[in-house]
């Protein structure tokens, strides 16, 4: 069937922002989606809150809004541009939600907006947990025993059905939230009351615990003509109760026959017709019996989902893209499959490699918070990594994670443990502990019991991690015990003092053999030089002058039956590259590797915008990075694409076969940065600002002498080596002082410290301070401003972009705190002074490419605390405000282009403003602090953009998914410091009608100062307390800001309730302040939206 | 260390790799293979006698050996090459690792080699010849004893699979242990039992099983029996079964089925389906590299479905342009239509007859391994039967 005609214009939902759950994947199929539906002609409308997106580029749309994905606000866009059609299925859980919404309220019918891809009915009957249930039923497939409760009474009485263990998953969340495993009644009631809570209907299941079994994902397509494909079976190497998201996932599947494989693509066929998904990508899970191979549904997306864009970057076959055309009417048939050109999309995707899926998780940065993997997911990234074999390819997974691990290190010193050698009996008791738990460390501590004689039965009972998988780690464990036996027997028998490793080890034919096995199964030199106690660069050396070099396989969708004619690569040890690179000029592009707290989505939009850039200059790009979720890792974003880790051994070896005329290592945040050394050492040209000027910037004591040189000042600070040498530091500068580790990322351990003792125990508990990373002291300035600017340089000329004012004080992390831009309180001279160190500063670097400075104005004071010469955090959301791609402008610069050629000698002046406010992921890591400070904690941003600040803050408030309150109570305690700014904030909300409660020091501190204020008691001053108005949800707003670190503890309660219980919260001063003018906005005029092309018309 | 094994081409081409299965040497057409399961059904379908069978998925014997997984009374491919075999199964059901299955049904094979290299090269330069060795370890010696190997064209290969005598099966897929009945089609209450001739060309046992659910009593004959035994047995239907190598090879069948067609419902499979296109009046040809694996799609030309189908065939039926000018093909028995199309090469992949009672398909129905897709074939036959009966 040819593509629909009656079509003429479609709204695309997006995901919004970064959370834990809805990551960078939807960026990559909304992009998709956008792509493909533009080029078969239609108009296509969007709404996405996040600007870090490429979806959100205004090309990319014909009417691009970021505006809160929010059910008025999507009815507000289908009154005004009046689409034809939704397409619901590209913007995760969000997506769907807010499509749920519309039409319940009427609005798809009042406006006459058909749903595409997928219906309600469809949705519906996928989502709610009963209508699956009975439509599984009606095709003769099994589901988990379970009900549907909407009370802790039938609850109860259902849990002496299903018995413990209990899994208790509440209705319409996303990732799993809310979701829990009770192993006993205590747990059981907190876990339901938890999840009726969470659930946006308030309904929960209690299940059956499947616990063990086997899980599988499959990956389905269906076109309207019925046609129904299996893009790729995934299997679990995490067997069931670890959330697929958190599991470390394999394809294709390991352990399945035929038969039963068949049984469970039979089922998925069956259950997207009985769901009735009209067209595109729906992902569906299965349990398998380890024992008798039952097998049960789990769930499934009616939509394009994580697991999708997954399975298009594992196999080549491109989910989205192809949904997209499914959904306007094409069929499967009549899509040719871009990698083979003589093939179709109508077929199965078979592969000759495998690929492992590894989570990336950031509970270090979260205190409190629980590291068990549960069916909540938890993780805030991935890696993805394709090896000829599982072993190849699960070691290239744990290098590609960045997490200081070569490989399967051991994590209890065993490193260069041999069968027979001594052990202490405590050891191997202390691995079955560590096994037991389902930690993200378990991988390693299976290694560690294989190492100490552990067996596979016994881990297995432990795990449930399917016996091939464990055989496969054992094989990595015997092998290294091969290369330590081989070490040792060299040792031996060498009497003189010169034999060096790796040579001595791999010297002669079998040497060879055993270093090519090595490398076969996926060790990296630098494991292999901690197993020989040598240097990754000896290996290297050896490696690269006795044997041949690492080849390239293309992922082709069909395991080598047909040509690839799409450069999409990973690497191996085989007997033949397929590289062929071309003679063209050609740039590598480092990416960001996986998403974690710090280094997210941004830094992928970058790396795209440096693809784009080249690709208008005709220069071949080849982009190297290994996130399954992002845009940039799509085959056709660049000309090449090496799906490989972000290692030096890996990206050499790339830089060996393509030989570029330099690489891009500014863009992709702090991992390519690392490498920028590395990469000049081995002679390949990096583009831009040089690794020297980065370093000037980076390195502490370079940095003051640079900013001394130009006359500007930095909060008071120094360097120390050991805990005395940081007393007395901080002595000297003067309380309160900010300290953290040198060179690390989002503020990682990063702290405000008031006092001596504090510092004493930050010390003791928090860091290891040695030579190699000493401790940073900065002064902290009380009651700054901070401001972020983002300059783009070629050198000669700079233009400052942006200019951001933080809405939260100084000290907390600018990855954490709102932003408005322009600045909405800095006056015009206080903006030209900022302006002109930007310039100062770039010049003296020689920034070429991206420039990013934060400064803190306290008073009339200006200071700079840190300069960095890449792209930033904020350049997606500047690009966006201002209408101008910064990203591209830079790359262009680096390749030789003067800003003056490009046509970008100064920033426009904005008459709106934009707020870019950050997102966390407290409600599911347990019990952690939601104040914010110097420590990075947010996962993703959103922005508000309108024509005042008021409304934009309102507006980027509501994309986070808070509803500022228009009418009600508002409860108060604040600390001493803020009691003057209280009063202010005070006095706006009772003119606005709203009643005011505070703690006692607050109300009397506001009652003295004729406010109308109601006392309530601290948790410690007895019953009725704050917290037990907060439950009853007698306040509609919190504000809550504590000082020292004692009542950080007082006051948690106060935070998580508000939290738990989604009432709007503020733990600042100034974010108060900021909702307040919000609010005030709100009630003088009413919601405008306004789509991005209209901001910028060109 | 593992002993070695070197894989040795008729075009010269050699690789080393390390000892699997049978100690010994062994020699066949090298074809490969992608589906990514089945491995124990590929290994037992008499379709691969005189070929050694390279898996593209690269870890094989994963799930081990399971007795229901057999499709025929033994292997029959000549030689195996994996990238890498699994040390030790993990299935539920798995009773033998694919390694003592090997050297019990004594087939010689090869792993650790670079098999997409091996792959992309009979891609480019068609299946070839090829040996194995565990006990040669000259090069050379080996190249030369690869080409020296006869051409499976024109060769009788069913008379080596086919059965001695005639026999009555009575499995079908609802005998399996519970949860691995995976089609689902078994046909509840049959109006009547049919009978089935089947002409064991080199038969995979689902085959049988898949008409067994569909109510069928099943006899199976070997491939030389006339189409006067045929029709003394008097049955309702007789099926061509798939069979290994190049359908000439097995053109004394011709006669017997000419005989047949029109006189009882005839269905044909893969060889079964190119014996009948002789039959016919058509000619076949070998294809490059044939299709092995279990993602071909194939169009429906009525429905313009798309089924994703098992395919396993060296050798195909072609409609020269002037035969079906009109979509059609003109015969003794009336007019025959193409039915299905291959999506990848456009190769026939089915046709019917307009008059006589005769479905034919290029690919598997009945599965085994791959897709489900296509069973509904099963059910079409089963239609044929009671149509002709009514």
């Amino acid at each position: 069937m040819p593509k629909r005609n009656d079509l003429r214009r479609i709204l695309l939902i997006g995901s919004g922002p970064i959370v834990i759950g809805q990551a960078c994947e939807f960026d990559y199929s909304g992009t998709q989606a956008c792509k493909t539906l533009k080029q078969e002609g239609y108009e296509v409308v969007l709404i996405n809150s996040n600007p870090a997106t490429i979806m959100t580029d205004p090309e990319l749309a014909d009417r691009t809004y970021i505006e809160p994905i929010t059910v008025e606000v999507v009815e507000r866009i289908l009154e005004e541009e009046r689409p034809d059609a939704l397409l619901p299925t590209m913007g995760g859980q969000t997506a769907l939600n807010v499509t749920m919404s519309l039409q319940e309220r009427g609005a798809l019918e009042k406006y006459n907006v058909q749903l595409i891809g997928a219906n309600y009915e469809a949705i519906n009957k996928a989502e709610d947990r009963e209508a699956f249930k009975r439509a599984m039923e009606h095709i003769g497939l099994a589901t988990p025993l379970s009900r549907l409760i909407r009370n802790r009474e039938d609850a109860m009485s259902f849990l002496e059905i299903v018995g413990f263990p209990a899994i208790v998953r509440p209705s319409f969340t996303l990732g799993g939230t809310g979701g829990n495993i009770a192993y006993n009644r205590e747990e059981f009631e907190r876990y339901v009351d938890w999840a009726l809570l969470t659930s946006p209907v308030g309904e929960a299941l209690i299940e059956r615990s499947l616990i063990g079994w086997k899980e599988y994902e499959l990956e389905v397509m269906r076109d309207l003509n019925d046609n129904v494909v299996i893009v790729c079976p995934i299997e679990n190497f995490d067997a069931m109760g670890i959330h697929t998201g958190d599991s470390i996932t394999v394809a294709p599947a390991m352990t399945l026959t035929d038969k039963e494989y068949q049984r469970m693509r039979d089922a998925a066929i069956r259950i997207i017709q009985e769901i009735g998904v009209d067209t595109g990508g729906s992902n569906i899970q299965f349990a398998l019996n380890p024992e008798n191979g039952e097998m049960i549904v789990i769930e499934m997306n009616p939509r394009v989902s994580r697991s999708s864009a997954l399975a298009s970057k594992a196999t080549g076959f491109p989910i989205a893209k192809i949904a997209a055309k499914l959904a306007v009417g094409y069929t499967l048939d009549e899509i040719a499959n871009d990698i083979t050109q003589v093939t179709q999309a109508s077929f199965e995707p078979t592969i000759d490699y495998v690929v492992v899926k590894i989570p990336r998780f950031a509970f270090e940065k979260f205190l409190g918070s629980n590291p068990t993997l549960t069916t909540q997911m938890k993780s805030v990234g991935e890696a993805m990594a394709l090896g000829r074999t599982f072993k190849e390819a699960f070691q290239k997974a744990l290098r590609s994670l960045e997490t200081d691990r070569c490989g399967l290190i051991s994590l209890s010193a065993l490193d260069h443990f041999l069968p027979g050698d001594d052990l202490s009996p405590s050891v191997p008791e202390h691995i079955r502990t560590a096994i037991r738990t389902a930690h993200p460390d378990r991988p390693w501590h299976i290694a560690d019991g294989l190492r100490t004689g552990i067996s596979k039965t016994e881990i297995f009972a432990a795990t449930h991690v399917d016996p091939w998988f464990l055989d496969q780690i054992e094989e990595l464990v015997l092998f290294e015990q091969r290369l330590l036996g081989q070490a040792r027997a060299c040792a031996r028998e060498t009497t003189t003092e010169t034999v060096t490793i790796p040579d001595a080890v791999f010297d002669g034919p079998d040497g060879l053999e055993l270093l090519k096995e090595a490398k076969r199964l996926g060790f990296s030199d630098q494991r292999l030089a901690q197993l020989l106690d040598t240097t990754a660069a000896a290996v290297r050396t050896f490696r690269n002058d006795r044997l041949p070099h690492v080849t390239y396989s293309r992922v082709d969708t069909c395991a080598a039956e047909f040509e690839a004619f799409t450069p999409y690569l990973y690497s191996t040890y085989g007997r033949e590259c397929e590289a062929r690179p071309t003679n063209r000029e050609k740039v590598v592009i480092l990416g960001g590797g996986p998403n974690r707290i710090g280094q997210g989505i941004e830094f992928d939009y970058c790396c795209v915008h440096a693809t784009m850039a080249l690709r208008e200059l005709g220069i071949e790009t080849i982009m190297v990075n290994c996130n399954p979720e992002t845009v940039s890792t799509d085959y056709d974003t660049s000309d090449r694409l090496y799906f490989e880790p972000l290692v030096e051994e890996d990206v050499l070896n790339i830089m060996e076969v393509e030989r570029p005329m330099g690489v891009v290592v500014q863009f992709g945040g702090q991992t390519p940065l690392k490498l920028a050394l590395p990469l000049a050492r081995a002679g390949i040209p990096i583009l831009g600002t040089s690794p020297d000027a980065i370093d000037r910037a980076e390195d502490r004591e370079r940095f003051s002498v640079l900013l001394t040189a130009l006359g500007l000042r930095q909060p008071r600070n120094g360097l120390a080596r050991s805990g005395e040498e940081a007393f007395a530091v901080a002595s000297h500068i003067g309380y309160p002082v900010i300290v953290r580790p040198s060179y690390v990322l989002g503020g990682r351990a990063m702290q405000i410290v008031y006092d001596e003792p504090s510092l004493r125990s930050y010390v003791k508990n928090t860091v290891i301070t040695t030579d190699q990373y000493p401790l940073l002291i900065d002064q902290y300035l009380t009651d700054a401003i901070e401001v972020d600017v983002d300059a783009v340089s070629d050198g000669v000329e700079v233009v400052v972009a942006g200019i951001m004012e933080h809405v939260e004080e100084a000290g907390i992390h600018s990855g954490d705190s709102a932003c408005s831009l322009p600045p909405h309180s800095l006056t015009t001279a206080l903006i030209d002074r900022i302006r002109t160190q930007t310039v100062a500063l770039a010049r003296e670097l020689h920034v070429v490419g991206l420039m990013n400075v934060q400064f803190a104005v306290q008073g009339d004071d200006v200071f700079v605390l840190e300069v960095n010469p890449r792209a930033s955090r904020t350049v997606p959301f500047v690009s966006k405000t201002i209408g101008i791609p910064l990203a591209k402008l830079a790359m262009k610069t680096m390749v030789g282009h003067s800003l003056r050629d490009l046509n970008f000698t100064r920033a426009p002046v904005a008459r709106h403003i934009a707020v870019k406010e950050s997102v966390f992921p407290f409600t599911k890591l347990g019990n952690v602090d939601v104040l914010l400070g110097p420590e990075m904690r947010s996962t993703g941003e959103v922005m508000g953009i309108d024509q005042d600040f008021g409304w934009a803050f309102a507006k980027s408030q509501a994309a986070a998914g808070l509803s500022l309150p228009h009418a009600g109570t508002i409860i108060m305690s604040v600390k001493d410091g803020d009691k003057p700014g209280t009063v202010n904030v005070a006095e706006r909300l009772q003119a606005l009608g709203f009643t005011l409660q505070a703690t006692r020091g607050t109300a009397a501190y506001l009652l003295e100062r004729g406010l109308d204020v109601e006392p309530v008691n601290k948790v410690k001053e007895g019953r009725p307390h704050l917290v037990d108005h907060i439950k009853n949800r007698q306040a509609q707003l919190v504000v809550n800001t504590v000082g020292t670190a004692s009542s950080h503890n007082d006051s948690l309660p106060i935070r998580r309730e508000a939290l738990q219980q989604n009432i709007p919260y503020f733990t600042t001063i100034q974010g108060i302040q900021a909702a307040v003018t919000a609010i005030e906005a709100m009630r003088k005029s009413s919601l405008t939206i306004k789509p991005l092309q209209d901001y910028h018309p060109t | 260390m593992m002993k070695k094994a070197i894989l040795a081409l008729a075009d010269g081409t050699v690789l080393e790799g390390r000892a699997l299965g049978f100690e010994g040497e062994a020699s066949g057409e090298v074809v490969f293979n992608t589906a990514m399961t089945g491995y124990q059904e590929i290994l037992t379908d008499p379709s691969y006698k005189g070929q050694m069978v390279l898996m593209t998925c690269p870890h094989i014997g994963n799930y081990g050996i399971s007795p229901e997984d057999n499709e025929s009374r033994r292997t029959w491919a000549e030689g195996f090459i994996v990238t890498e075999a699994a040390r030790r199964p993990s299935n539920w059901r798995s009773e033998l690792s694919l390694h003592e299955y090997l050297v019990h049904h004594r087939i010689v094979g090869i792993e650790g080699i670079d098999t997409r290299y091996l792959t992309r090269h009979l891609r480019t330069h068609g299946s070839q010849a090829g040996v194995i060795s565990h006990v040669d370890g000259d090069q050379d010696s080996l190249v030369a004893k690869a080409h020296a190997l006869p051409s499976i064209s024109g060769r009788d290969l069913v008379g080596t699979v086919t059965c001695d005598s005639t026999y009555q099966w009575k499995e079908g897929t609802g005998t399996w242990p519970q949860h691995l009945n995976a089609s689902g089609k078994i046909n509840p209450t049959p109006t009547r039992q049919f009978l089935v001739v089947v002409y064991d060309f080199g038969v995979k046992q689902n085959i049988l099983r898949r008409l067994v659910d569909e109510g069928c009593a099943v006899t199976v004959v070997p491939a030389s029996t006339t189409a006067e035994t045929v029709r003394a047995m008097n049955p309702d239907g007789v099926l061509l079964s798939n069979g290994p190598g190049d359908p000439e090879g097995a053109s004394y069948a011709v006669p017997h089925i000419q005989d047949l067609i029109g006189w009882r419902p005839v269905m044909g499979i893969c060889l079964g389906h190119q014996i009948l296109g002789l039959a016919l009046g058509l000619s076949s040809y070998k294809l490059k590299f044939g299709h092995h694996g279990a993602n071909h799609p194939v169009l429906d030309l009525r429905s313009r479905k798309v089924e994703i189908t098992s395919q396993n065939h060296n050798f195909a039926v072609r409609l020269s342009s002037a035969e079906h000018a009109n979509g059609l093909l003109e015969t003794p028995w009336g007019l025959f239509e193409p039915t299905h199309v291959s999506l990848n090469d456009e190769c026939l992949e089915g046709l019917v007859g307009r008059t006589a009672p005769v479905l034919s398909v290029q690919y598997h129905p009945e599965a085994a391994p791959g897709p489900h897709d296509s069973s509904y074939l099963f059910g079409q036959f089963r239609a044929m039967m009671e149509q002709a009966h009514a």
